[in-house]
Protein backbone atom coordinates (compact mmCIF):
# COMPACT_ATOMS: atom_id res chain seq x y z
CA UNK A 1 0.00 0.00 0.00
CA UNK A 2 2.85 2.43 0.74
CA UNK A 3 5.17 4.17 -1.19
CA UNK A 4 8.63 3.00 -0.66
CA UNK A 5 10.46 3.63 -4.38
CA UNK A 6 12.45 6.70 -3.11
CA UNK A 7 13.84 5.15 0.26
CA UNK A 8 13.76 2.10 1.74
CA UNK A 9 12.31 3.48 4.87
CA UNK A 10 8.71 2.88 5.45
CA UNK A 11 6.49 5.03 6.63
CA UNK A 12 2.86 4.86 7.48
CA UNK A 13 2.15 8.23 5.93
CA UNK A 14 3.26 11.39 4.61
CA UNK A 15 2.44 14.84 5.25
CA UNK A 16 1.61 16.98 1.93
CA UNK A 17 0.57 20.37 1.93
CA UNK A 18 -3.20 20.61 0.61
CA UNK A 19 -4.81 23.48 -0.36
CA UNK A 20 -8.86 23.15 0.08
CA UNK A 21 -12.09 25.83 -0.10
CA UNK A 22 -14.30 25.43 2.04
CA UNK A 23 -17.23 27.03 3.76
CA UNK A 24 -16.95 30.01 6.09
CA UNK A 25 -19.44 31.02 8.48
CA UNK A 26 -19.37 34.17 9.01
CA UNK A 27 -20.65 35.15 12.88
CA UNK A 28 -22.27 38.49 13.52
CA UNK A 29 -23.32 37.47 17.28
CA UNK A 30 -24.42 34.31 18.51
CA UNK A 31 -28.02 33.52 20.28
CA UNK A 32 -28.55 29.81 19.93
CA UNK A 33 -32.06 29.83 18.96
CA UNK A 34 -31.47 32.36 16.21
CA UNK A 35 -28.66 30.75 14.78
CA UNK A 36 -30.57 27.44 14.87
CA UNK A 37 -33.18 29.01 12.64
CA UNK A 38 -30.93 30.93 10.05
CA UNK A 39 -28.99 27.50 10.05
CA UNK A 40 -31.94 25.78 9.30
CA UNK A 41 -33.06 28.45 6.37
CA UNK A 42 -29.89 28.20 4.81
CA UNK A 43 -30.09 24.44 4.71
CA UNK A 44 -33.61 24.74 3.01
CA UNK A 45 -32.30 26.30 -0.03
CA UNK A 46 -30.00 23.60 -1.07
CA UNK A 47 -30.24 20.74 1.32
CA UNK A 48 -28.11 18.01 -0.75
CA UNK A 49 -25.31 20.82 -0.55
CA UNK A 50 -24.82 21.29 3.25
CA UNK A 51 -24.79 17.60 3.85
CA UNK A 52 -21.73 17.12 5.94
CA UNK A 53 -19.66 19.70 4.44
CA UNK A 54 -16.80 21.08 7.18
CA UNK A 55 -17.12 24.29 7.90
CA UNK A 56 -14.89 27.35 9.51
CA UNK A 57 -16.70 30.19 11.99
CA UNK A 58 -15.00 33.14 10.89
CA UNK A 59 -14.88 36.10 13.55
CA UNK A 60 -13.53 38.69 11.93
CA UNK A 61 -16.97 40.74 12.05
CA UNK A 62 -17.87 38.85 15.30
CA UNK A 63 -19.54 42.04 17.56
CA UNK A 64 -21.20 40.24 20.26
CA UNK A 65 -19.64 39.57 23.67
CA UNK A 66 -16.94 36.20 23.86
CA UNK A 67 -18.99 35.03 26.86
CA UNK A 68 -21.64 34.58 24.55
CA UNK A 69 -19.82 32.76 21.71
CA UNK A 70 -20.48 28.90 22.92
CA UNK A 71 -18.48 26.83 19.96
CA UNK A 72 -20.46 23.53 22.14
CA UNK A 73 -23.41 24.90 20.76
CA UNK A 74 -22.05 25.88 17.77
CA UNK A 75 -21.08 22.52 16.39
CA UNK A 76 -23.91 20.80 18.54
CA UNK A 77 -26.87 22.54 16.11
CA UNK A 78 -24.55 22.39 13.05
CA UNK A 79 -24.44 18.66 13.45
CA UNK A 80 -27.59 18.38 13.46
CA UNK A 81 -27.30 19.22 9.81
CA UNK A 82 -24.73 17.42 9.32
CA UNK A 83 -22.28 19.87 8.98
CA UNK A 84 -18.77 19.37 10.49
CA UNK A 85 -17.37 22.48 12.12
CA UNK A 86 -13.64 22.04 12.20
CA UNK A 87 -12.07 25.31 12.88
CA UNK A 88 -12.10 28.94 13.66
CA UNK A 89 -10.57 31.87 12.00
CA UNK A 90 -9.65 35.63 12.66
CA UNK A 91 -9.96 34.74 16.57
CA UNK A 92 -8.43 37.15 19.29
CA UNK A 93 -6.65 35.51 22.24
CA UNK A 94 -9.94 34.69 24.20
CA UNK A 95 -11.66 33.30 21.31
CA UNK A 96 -8.51 31.51 20.74
CA UNK A 97 -8.70 30.08 24.05
CA UNK A 98 -12.39 28.96 23.61
CA UNK A 99 -12.34 27.34 20.32
CA UNK A 100 -9.26 25.54 21.51
CA UNK A 101 -11.38 24.22 24.81
CA UNK A 102 -14.06 23.03 22.12
CA UNK A 103 -11.31 21.18 20.10
CA UNK A 104 -11.02 23.19 17.23
CA UNK A 105 -8.46 23.68 14.94
CA UNK A 106 -6.90 27.74 14.82
CA UNK A 107 -6.58 29.37 11.17
CA UNK A 108 -5.24 32.38 10.39
CA UNK A 109 -7.23 35.22 10.71
CA UNK A 110 -9.49 36.85 7.81
CA UNK A 111 -8.34 40.00 5.61
CA UNK A 112 -8.65 42.68 7.78
CA UNK A 113 -6.43 41.20 10.82
CA UNK A 114 -4.07 39.46 8.83
CA UNK A 115 -3.10 40.36 5.48
CA UNK A 116 -1.10 37.25 5.21
CA UNK A 117 -2.38 34.15 4.09
CA UNK A 118 -6.03 35.15 2.85
CA UNK A 119 -7.91 35.94 -0.72
CA UNK A 120 -8.26 39.12 -2.10
CA UNK A 121 -12.49 38.67 -2.59
CA UNK A 122 -14.25 39.27 0.42
CA UNK A 123 -13.71 35.66 1.44
CA UNK A 124 -16.56 33.38 1.72
CA UNK A 125 -14.16 30.68 0.74
CA UNK A 126 -10.96 30.57 2.86
CA UNK A 127 -7.99 28.83 1.40
CA UNK A 128 -6.65 26.89 4.16
CA UNK A 129 -3.32 24.83 4.39
CA UNK A 130 -3.01 21.49 6.57
CA UNK A 131 0.23 20.25 7.62
CA UNK A 132 2.45 22.64 5.97
CA UNK A 133 6.28 21.96 5.68
CA UNK A 134 6.63 24.46 3.11
CA UNK A 135 5.75 28.23 3.70
CA UNK A 136 1.70 28.80 3.22
CA UNK A 137 2.05 29.72 -0.54
CA UNK A 138 0.23 33.21 -1.56
CA UNK A 139 -3.29 32.53 -2.42
CA UNK A 140 -3.32 35.47 -4.80
CA UNK A 141 -1.66 33.09 -6.54
CA UNK A 142 -4.82 31.80 -9.25
CA UNK A 143 -4.93 28.35 -9.62
CA UNK A 144 -5.87 25.94 -12.31
CA UNK A 145 -9.04 26.70 -13.26
CA UNK A 146 -11.46 23.98 -12.40
CA UNK A 147 -12.89 21.98 -15.74
CA UNK A 148 -17.04 23.19 -16.31
CA UNK A 149 -19.38 20.38 -15.76
CA UNK A 150 -21.29 20.05 -18.82
CA UNK A 151 -24.40 17.85 -18.91
CA UNK A 152 -26.21 16.96 -22.24
CA UNK A 153 -29.50 15.63 -20.51
CA UNK A 154 -32.53 17.42 -19.47
CA UNK A 155 -32.92 18.11 -15.77
CA UNK A 156 -35.77 16.70 -14.70
CA UNK A 157 -38.17 17.36 -11.52
CA UNK A 158 -36.52 15.84 -8.40
CA UNK A 159 -32.99 15.46 -10.23
CA UNK A 160 -30.01 17.57 -8.93
CA UNK A 161 -26.90 18.49 -10.87
CA UNK A 162 -24.22 19.60 -8.49
CA UNK A 163 -20.61 21.16 -10.12
CA UNK A 164 -18.47 21.79 -6.50
CA UNK A 165 -15.65 23.57 -8.58
CA UNK A 166 -16.38 25.54 -11.50
CA UNK A 167 -19.21 26.37 -13.91
CA UNK A 168 -21.85 24.39 -14.85
CA UNK A 169 -23.07 24.21 -18.56
CA UNK A 170 -26.48 22.65 -19.24
CA UNK A 171 -26.82 22.20 -22.99
CA UNK A 172 -30.98 21.09 -22.13
CA UNK A 173 -33.83 22.55 -20.02
CA UNK A 174 -33.83 22.13 -16.45
CA UNK A 175 -37.73 21.76 -15.79
CA UNK A 176 -39.81 22.43 -13.06
CA UNK A 177 -38.43 20.60 -9.18
CA UNK A 178 -35.38 20.14 -10.58
CA UNK A 179 -32.35 21.79 -9.02
CA UNK A 180 -28.48 22.87 -10.17
CA UNK A 181 -25.93 24.01 -8.10
CA UNK A 182 -22.41 25.32 -8.80
CA UNK A 183 -19.49 26.94 -7.46
CA UNK A 184 -19.21 29.30 -10.23
CA UNK A 185 -21.44 30.27 -12.85
CA UNK A 186 -24.52 27.90 -14.29
CA UNK A 187 -24.87 28.21 -18.09
CA UNK A 188 -28.36 26.78 -19.09
CA UNK A 189 -28.78 26.89 -23.05
CA UNK A 190 -32.46 25.71 -22.73
CA UNK A 191 -34.87 27.22 -20.60
CA UNK A 192 -34.57 27.17 -16.74
CA UNK A 193 -37.22 26.02 -14.76
CA UNK A 194 -36.22 24.86 -11.74
CA UNK A 195 -34.13 26.15 -9.38
CA UNK A 196 -30.26 27.19 -10.02
CA UNK A 197 -28.09 27.93 -7.38
CA UNK A 198 -24.67 29.60 -8.55
CA UNK A 199 -21.89 30.62 -6.53
CA UNK A 200 -22.78 28.37 -3.66
CA UNK A 201 -19.37 28.82 -1.78
CA UNK A 202 -19.78 32.28 -1.84
CA UNK A 203 -18.03 33.48 -4.72
CA UNK A 204 -19.82 36.57 -5.30
CA UNK A 205 -19.05 37.50 -8.87
CA UNK A 206 -20.96 34.06 -10.39
CA UNK A 207 -23.75 33.97 -12.77
CA UNK A 208 -26.48 32.51 -14.17
CA UNK A 209 -27.53 33.00 -17.87
CA UNK A 210 -30.21 31.14 -19.31
CA UNK A 211 -32.12 31.05 -22.77
CA UNK A 212 -35.21 31.66 -20.83
CA UNK A 213 -35.97 32.53 -17.43
CA UNK A 214 -38.94 30.90 -15.97
CA UNK A 215 -36.89 29.68 -12.84
CA UNK A 216 -38.58 29.09 -9.63
CA UNK A 217 -35.46 30.61 -7.62
CA UNK A 218 -32.23 31.81 -9.02
CA UNK A 219 -29.44 32.14 -5.82
CA UNK A 220 -26.21 33.88 -6.44
CA UNK A 221 -23.34 33.55 -3.46
CA UNK A 222 -26.88 33.09 -1.07
CA UNK A 223 -28.60 35.96 -2.65
CA UNK A 224 -31.66 34.60 -3.93
CA UNK A 225 -34.64 35.71 -5.35
CA UNK A 226 -37.99 33.33 -5.95
CA UNK A 227 -40.13 33.02 -9.22
CA UNK A 228 -42.82 35.60 -7.86
CA UNK A 229 -39.81 38.30 -7.75
CA UNK A 230 -38.35 37.29 -11.05
CA UNK A 231 -41.77 37.88 -12.89
CA UNK A 232 -41.17 41.42 -13.84
CA UNK A 233 -37.49 41.46 -15.72
CA UNK A 234 -36.72 39.58 -18.47
CA UNK A 235 -39.70 36.33 -17.59
CA UNK A 236 -39.21 33.84 -20.97
CA UNK A 237 -36.54 35.95 -22.44
CA UNK A 238 -32.22 35.16 -22.55
CA UNK A 239 -31.35 37.16 -19.83
CA UNK A 240 -28.09 36.65 -17.51
CA UNK A 241 -28.24 37.44 -13.62
CA UNK A 242 -25.46 38.68 -11.38
CA UNK A 243 -25.06 40.05 -7.77
CA UNK A 244 -24.75 43.61 -7.76
CA UNK A 245 -24.75 44.94 -3.76
CA UNK A 246 -26.51 42.19 -2.51
CA UNK A 247 -29.29 42.70 -4.96
CA UNK A 248 -30.20 40.33 -7.67
CA UNK A 249 -29.81 42.04 -11.07
CA UNK A 250 -31.49 40.22 -14.36
CA UNK A 251 -30.20 41.67 -17.75
CA UNK A 252 -31.22 40.70 -21.08
CA UNK A 253 -28.37 38.84 -23.01
CA UNK A 254 -28.79 41.13 -26.45
CA UNK A 255 -28.21 44.10 -23.96
CA UNK A 256 -25.47 42.79 -22.04
CA UNK B 1 -36.49 -11.53 -25.99
CA UNK B 2 -40.12 -9.79 -25.53
CA UNK B 3 -39.60 -6.05 -25.67
CA UNK B 4 -40.69 -4.76 -21.84
CA UNK B 5 -43.02 -1.92 -21.71
CA UNK B 6 -43.72 -0.27 -18.59
CA UNK B 7 -46.74 2.14 -18.92
CA UNK B 8 -46.47 4.83 -15.86
CA UNK B 9 -47.33 8.47 -15.19
CA UNK B 10 -46.44 9.15 -11.51
CA UNK B 11 -49.67 10.76 -11.02
CA UNK B 12 -52.76 9.04 -10.19
CA UNK B 13 -55.94 8.90 -11.99
CA UNK B 14 -54.38 9.86 -15.61
CA UNK B 15 -55.18 6.29 -17.25
CA UNK B 16 -52.33 3.99 -16.89
CA UNK B 17 -54.77 0.71 -16.50
CA UNK B 18 -56.65 2.25 -19.36
CA UNK B 19 -53.70 2.79 -21.40
CA UNK B 20 -52.46 -0.23 -20.74
CA UNK B 21 -55.29 -2.81 -20.90
CA UNK B 22 -55.94 -0.59 -24.93
CA UNK B 23 -51.90 -1.48 -26.16
CA UNK B 24 -51.50 -4.74 -24.54
CA UNK B 25 -55.14 -5.37 -26.83
CA UNK B 26 -53.48 -4.01 -29.84
CA UNK B 27 -50.70 -5.36 -30.16
CA UNK B 28 -51.94 -9.15 -29.19
CA UNK B 29 -54.94 -7.90 -32.11
CA UNK B 30 -51.91 -7.60 -34.38
CA UNK B 31 -50.52 -11.12 -33.90
CA UNK B 32 -47.94 -10.46 -31.11
CA UNK B 33 -48.05 -12.47 -28.25
CA UNK B 34 -48.85 -9.94 -25.16
CA UNK B 35 -49.03 -10.38 -21.77
CA UNK B 36 -50.17 -7.11 -19.44
CA UNK B 37 -49.26 -7.39 -16.09
CA UNK B 38 -50.15 -5.38 -13.06
CA UNK B 39 -47.77 -4.15 -10.73
CA UNK B 40 -50.71 -2.19 -8.43
CA UNK B 41 -50.28 -4.91 -5.96
CA UNK B 42 -52.72 -3.48 -3.22
CA UNK B 43 -55.05 -1.73 -5.30
CA UNK B 44 -55.60 -4.17 -8.37
CA UNK B 45 -57.70 -2.95 -11.15
CA UNK B 46 -56.58 -3.99 -14.20
CA UNK B 47 -58.69 -6.93 -13.99
CA UNK B 48 -61.38 -5.12 -14.15
CA UNK B 49 -60.94 -3.21 -16.67
CA UNK B 50 -60.08 -6.28 -18.84
CA UNK B 51 -62.99 -8.12 -17.70
CA UNK B 52 -61.25 -11.40 -16.03
CA UNK B 53 -61.73 -9.94 -12.23
CA UNK B 54 -63.96 -13.83 -11.69
CA UNK B 55 -61.61 -15.79 -13.14
CA UNK B 56 -58.85 -14.65 -10.76
CA UNK B 57 -57.31 -17.62 -8.55
CA UNK B 58 -53.45 -16.77 -8.62
CA UNK B 59 -51.63 -13.56 -9.10
CA UNK B 60 -48.30 -11.92 -9.15
CA UNK B 61 -47.43 -12.14 -5.72
CA UNK B 62 -48.09 -15.85 -5.69
CA UNK B 63 -45.91 -16.90 -8.45
CA UNK B 64 -42.96 -14.47 -7.15
CA UNK B 65 -43.02 -16.42 -3.70
CA UNK B 66 -43.60 -19.68 -5.42
CA UNK B 67 -47.03 -20.55 -4.54
CA UNK B 68 -47.80 -21.16 -7.88
CA UNK B 69 -46.43 -21.61 -11.58
CA UNK B 70 -46.82 -18.86 -14.21
CA UNK B 71 -48.87 -20.97 -15.89
CA UNK B 72 -51.38 -21.27 -13.08
CA UNK B 73 -51.34 -17.10 -12.73
CA UNK B 74 -51.33 -16.28 -16.17
CA UNK B 75 -55.49 -15.41 -16.95
CA UNK B 76 -55.75 -16.00 -21.34
CA UNK B 77 -57.66 -13.36 -22.68
CA UNK B 78 -61.66 -14.55 -24.31
CA UNK B 79 -61.27 -11.71 -26.71
CA UNK B 80 -57.76 -11.68 -28.12
CA UNK B 81 -56.65 -14.82 -28.73
CA UNK B 82 -52.43 -13.95 -28.06
CA UNK B 83 -53.24 -12.05 -24.97
CA UNK B 84 -52.54 -12.78 -21.14
CA UNK B 85 -52.85 -11.14 -17.81
CA UNK B 86 -50.94 -11.84 -15.34
CA UNK B 87 -53.23 -9.93 -12.31
CA UNK B 88 -51.86 -8.36 -9.05
CA UNK B 89 -52.78 -9.47 -5.31
CA UNK B 90 -55.32 -7.46 -3.62
CA UNK B 91 -54.33 -8.77 -0.24
CA UNK B 92 -50.42 -8.24 -0.13
CA UNK B 93 -48.08 -5.32 0.04
CA UNK B 94 -46.33 -3.69 -2.45
CA UNK B 95 -42.99 -4.62 -0.83
CA UNK B 96 -43.77 -8.60 -1.74
CA UNK B 97 -42.71 -7.43 -5.22
CA UNK B 98 -39.15 -8.32 -4.86
CA UNK B 99 -36.34 -7.08 -7.96
CA UNK B 100 -35.47 -10.83 -7.91
CA UNK B 101 -39.08 -11.98 -8.04
CA UNK B 102 -39.90 -9.74 -10.84
CA UNK B 103 -37.01 -10.59 -12.88
CA UNK B 104 -37.11 -14.16 -12.40
CA UNK B 105 -40.86 -14.01 -14.02
CA UNK B 106 -40.31 -11.70 -16.33
CA UNK B 107 -37.05 -13.61 -17.64
CA UNK B 108 -39.31 -16.16 -17.61
CA UNK B 109 -42.27 -14.65 -19.79
CA UNK B 110 -39.38 -13.29 -22.25
CA UNK B 111 -38.96 -16.62 -23.74
CA UNK B 112 -42.81 -16.82 -24.80
CA UNK B 113 -43.95 -13.46 -25.16
CA UNK B 114 -43.02 -10.91 -27.62
CA UNK B 115 -44.14 -7.75 -25.66
CA UNK B 116 -44.38 -7.67 -22.03
CA UNK B 117 -46.39 -4.63 -20.46
CA UNK B 118 -46.33 -3.53 -17.14
CA UNK B 119 -48.90 -1.72 -15.79
CA UNK B 120 -47.63 0.63 -13.24
CA UNK B 121 -48.88 1.90 -9.83
CA UNK B 122 -49.17 5.75 -9.43
CA UNK B 123 -46.44 7.33 -7.45
CA UNK B 124 -42.80 7.01 -7.34
CA UNK B 125 -42.35 4.42 -4.85
CA UNK B 126 -41.42 0.72 -4.73
CA UNK B 127 -44.30 -0.43 -6.50
CA UNK B 128 -43.61 2.19 -9.78
CA UNK B 129 -39.84 1.35 -9.18
CA UNK B 130 -40.24 -2.02 -9.71
CA UNK B 131 -42.41 -1.95 -12.38
CA UNK B 132 -40.34 0.22 -14.46
CA UNK B 133 -36.63 -1.34 -13.67
CA UNK B 134 -37.12 -4.05 -16.42
CA UNK B 135 -38.19 -1.82 -18.76
CA UNK B 136 -37.03 -1.43 -22.52
CA UNK B 137 -39.38 1.35 -23.32
CA UNK B 138 -41.55 3.76 -21.35
CA UNK B 139 -44.98 4.83 -22.42
CA UNK B 140 -45.40 8.24 -20.18
CA UNK B 141 -49.59 8.95 -20.03
CA UNK B 142 -50.12 12.34 -19.04
CA UNK B 143 -52.88 14.50 -18.66
CA UNK B 144 -52.79 18.31 -20.45
CA UNK B 145 -52.80 19.68 -16.77
CA UNK B 146 -48.97 21.39 -14.98
CA UNK B 147 -49.09 18.96 -11.85
CA UNK B 148 -49.75 15.42 -14.28
CA UNK B 149 -46.85 17.22 -16.17
CA UNK B 150 -44.82 17.66 -13.45
CA UNK B 151 -45.11 14.14 -12.24
CA UNK B 152 -44.46 12.39 -15.80
CA UNK B 153 -41.65 15.12 -16.01
CA UNK B 154 -40.16 13.29 -12.82
CA UNK B 155 -41.02 10.28 -13.91
CA UNK B 156 -38.92 10.64 -16.57
CA UNK B 157 -36.20 11.19 -14.09
CA UNK B 158 -36.40 8.35 -12.86
CA UNK B 159 -36.51 6.45 -15.98
CA UNK B 160 -33.28 8.02 -16.75
CA UNK B 161 -31.29 7.26 -13.23
CA UNK B 162 -33.40 3.99 -11.71
CA UNK B 163 -33.65 1.70 -14.85
CA UNK B 164 -31.74 -1.15 -15.26
CA UNK B 165 -30.63 -0.14 -18.21
CA UNK B 166 -29.24 3.37 -16.56
CA UNK B 167 -27.70 1.28 -13.67
CA UNK B 168 -25.93 -1.38 -16.46
CA UNK B 169 -25.35 1.84 -18.33
CA UNK B 170 -26.98 0.46 -21.34
CA UNK B 171 -28.84 2.75 -24.42
CA UNK B 172 -31.77 4.44 -22.26
CA UNK B 173 -34.99 3.15 -21.98
CA UNK B 174 -36.85 4.54 -24.74
CA UNK B 175 -39.86 7.21 -23.80
CA UNK B 176 -43.07 7.71 -25.01
CA UNK B 177 -45.64 10.52 -24.34
CA UNK B 178 -48.99 9.28 -24.52
CA UNK B 179 -51.83 12.58 -23.79
CA UNK B 180 -55.40 11.40 -22.62
CA UNK B 181 -58.24 13.37 -22.01
CA UNK B 182 -57.85 15.79 -24.13
CA UNK B 183 -59.94 18.14 -24.83
CA UNK B 184 -59.61 20.44 -27.94
CA UNK B 185 -62.44 22.48 -27.23
CA UNK B 186 -61.22 22.88 -23.59
CA UNK B 187 -57.27 24.32 -25.28
CA UNK B 188 -59.02 26.13 -27.10
CA UNK B 189 -60.49 28.31 -24.22
CA UNK B 190 -57.06 28.04 -22.48
CA UNK B 191 -58.56 25.95 -19.90
CA UNK B 192 -56.09 22.83 -20.77
CA UNK B 193 -52.40 22.72 -21.82
CA UNK B 194 -52.00 22.16 -25.84
CA UNK B 195 -50.09 19.34 -27.32
CA UNK B 196 -47.54 21.96 -28.42
CA UNK B 197 -47.12 23.01 -24.64
CA UNK B 198 -46.86 19.64 -23.30
CA UNK B 199 -44.13 18.38 -25.86
CA UNK B 200 -42.47 21.25 -25.43
CA UNK B 201 -42.08 20.75 -21.62
CA UNK B 202 -41.17 17.01 -21.54
CA UNK B 203 -39.26 16.87 -24.77
CA UNK B 204 -39.85 13.51 -25.44
CA UNK B 205 -41.61 11.97 -28.78
CA UNK B 206 -45.17 12.01 -28.68
CA UNK B 207 -46.98 8.69 -29.29
CA UNK B 208 -50.13 9.95 -29.23
CA UNK B 209 -53.33 11.63 -28.34
CA UNK B 210 -56.32 10.28 -26.71
CA UNK B 211 -59.35 12.51 -26.61
CA UNK B 212 -61.76 12.88 -23.89
CA UNK B 213 -64.00 10.48 -24.45
CA UNK B 214 -67.21 9.37 -22.54
CA UNK B 215 -66.60 5.86 -24.59
CA UNK B 216 -63.37 5.44 -22.11
CA UNK B 217 -65.54 5.13 -19.17
CA UNK B 218 -68.21 3.16 -20.45
CA UNK B 219 -65.88 0.67 -22.24
CA UNK B 220 -63.74 0.67 -18.55
CA UNK B 221 -67.06 -0.04 -16.49
CA UNK B 222 -67.73 -2.91 -18.79
CA UNK B 223 -64.51 -4.50 -18.73
CA UNK B 224 -63.93 -3.77 -22.76
CA UNK B 225 -60.86 -2.21 -23.26
CA UNK B 226 -61.40 0.94 -24.79
CA UNK B 227 -59.27 0.10 -28.21
CA UNK B 228 -61.55 -2.71 -29.16
CA UNK B 229 -65.23 0.04 -29.30
CA UNK B 230 -62.76 0.64 -32.91
CA UNK B 231 -66.07 3.06 -34.30
CA UNK B 232 -64.74 5.77 -31.17
CA UNK B 233 -62.35 7.97 -31.62
CA UNK B 234 -61.00 6.96 -27.93
CA UNK B 235 -60.40 3.44 -29.62
CA UNK B 236 -59.19 4.70 -33.11
CA UNK B 237 -56.67 7.15 -30.85
CA UNK B 238 -55.08 4.11 -29.32
CA UNK B 239 -55.31 2.04 -32.23
CA UNK B 240 -52.61 4.28 -34.05
CA UNK B 241 -50.76 4.89 -30.84
CA UNK B 242 -49.85 1.08 -30.38
CA UNK B 243 -49.26 1.04 -34.97
CA UNK B 244 -46.59 4.34 -34.31
CA UNK B 245 -45.04 2.18 -31.12
CA UNK B 246 -44.77 -0.71 -33.89
CA UNK B 247 -43.06 1.51 -35.97
CA UNK B 248 -45.73 2.49 -38.47
CA UNK B 249 -45.72 6.14 -39.16
CA UNK B 250 -49.84 7.32 -38.56
CA UNK B 251 -50.71 11.29 -38.60
CA UNK B 252 -51.95 12.56 -35.34
CA UNK B 253 -55.92 13.06 -35.29
CA UNK B 254 -58.17 14.25 -32.66
CA UNK B 255 -56.30 17.35 -31.40
CA UNK B 256 -58.55 20.09 -32.65
CA UNK B 257 -61.73 21.04 -31.86
CA UNK B 258 -64.55 20.14 -34.26
CA UNK B 259 -66.13 22.78 -36.19
CA UNK B 260 -69.59 22.82 -34.82
CA UNK B 261 -71.90 21.64 -38.22
CA UNK B 262 -75.01 23.52 -38.80
CA UNK B 263 -77.09 20.82 -36.84
CA UNK B 264 -75.12 20.32 -33.50
CA UNK B 265 -76.18 24.51 -33.83
CA UNK B 266 -79.61 23.90 -34.12
CA UNK B 267 -79.84 21.13 -31.36
CA UNK B 268 -77.83 22.55 -29.07
CA UNK B 269 -79.27 22.53 -26.32
CA UNK B 270 -80.41 18.89 -26.27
Amino acid sequence: MSDTANSGLKQSFQLKSASVSLTALELYYFDEEEFETNLRDKISQAPGFFKDIPLIISLEKYEGLDSELDFFKIIGSCRRHSIHVIGVRAANDDQRRLARGASLALLPGGSHRDQAATAPAPAHDAPISEHTAEPIEPAVVPSEPAPAKVVNQTVRSGQQVYAPEGDLIILAPVQAGAEVLAAGNIHVYGPLRGRALAGIHGAESARVFCQSLEAELVSIAGHYKISEDLQENGWKSAVQIQLRDDLLVVTPLDKA
Amino acid sequence: MARIIVVTSGKGGVGKTTTSASISTGLAKRGHKTVVIDFDVGLRNLDLIMNCERRVVYDFVNVIQGEASLNQALIKDKRVETLFILPASQTREKEALTKEGVEKIINELSETFDYIVCDSPAGIEHGALMALYYADEAIVVTNPEVSSVRDSDRILGILQSKSRRAEMGQDPVKEHLLLTRYNPDRVERGEMLSVNDVEEILAIPLLGVIPESQVVLNASNQGLPVILEDQSDAGQAYDDAVARLLGEDREHRFMTAQKKGFFSRMFKGS
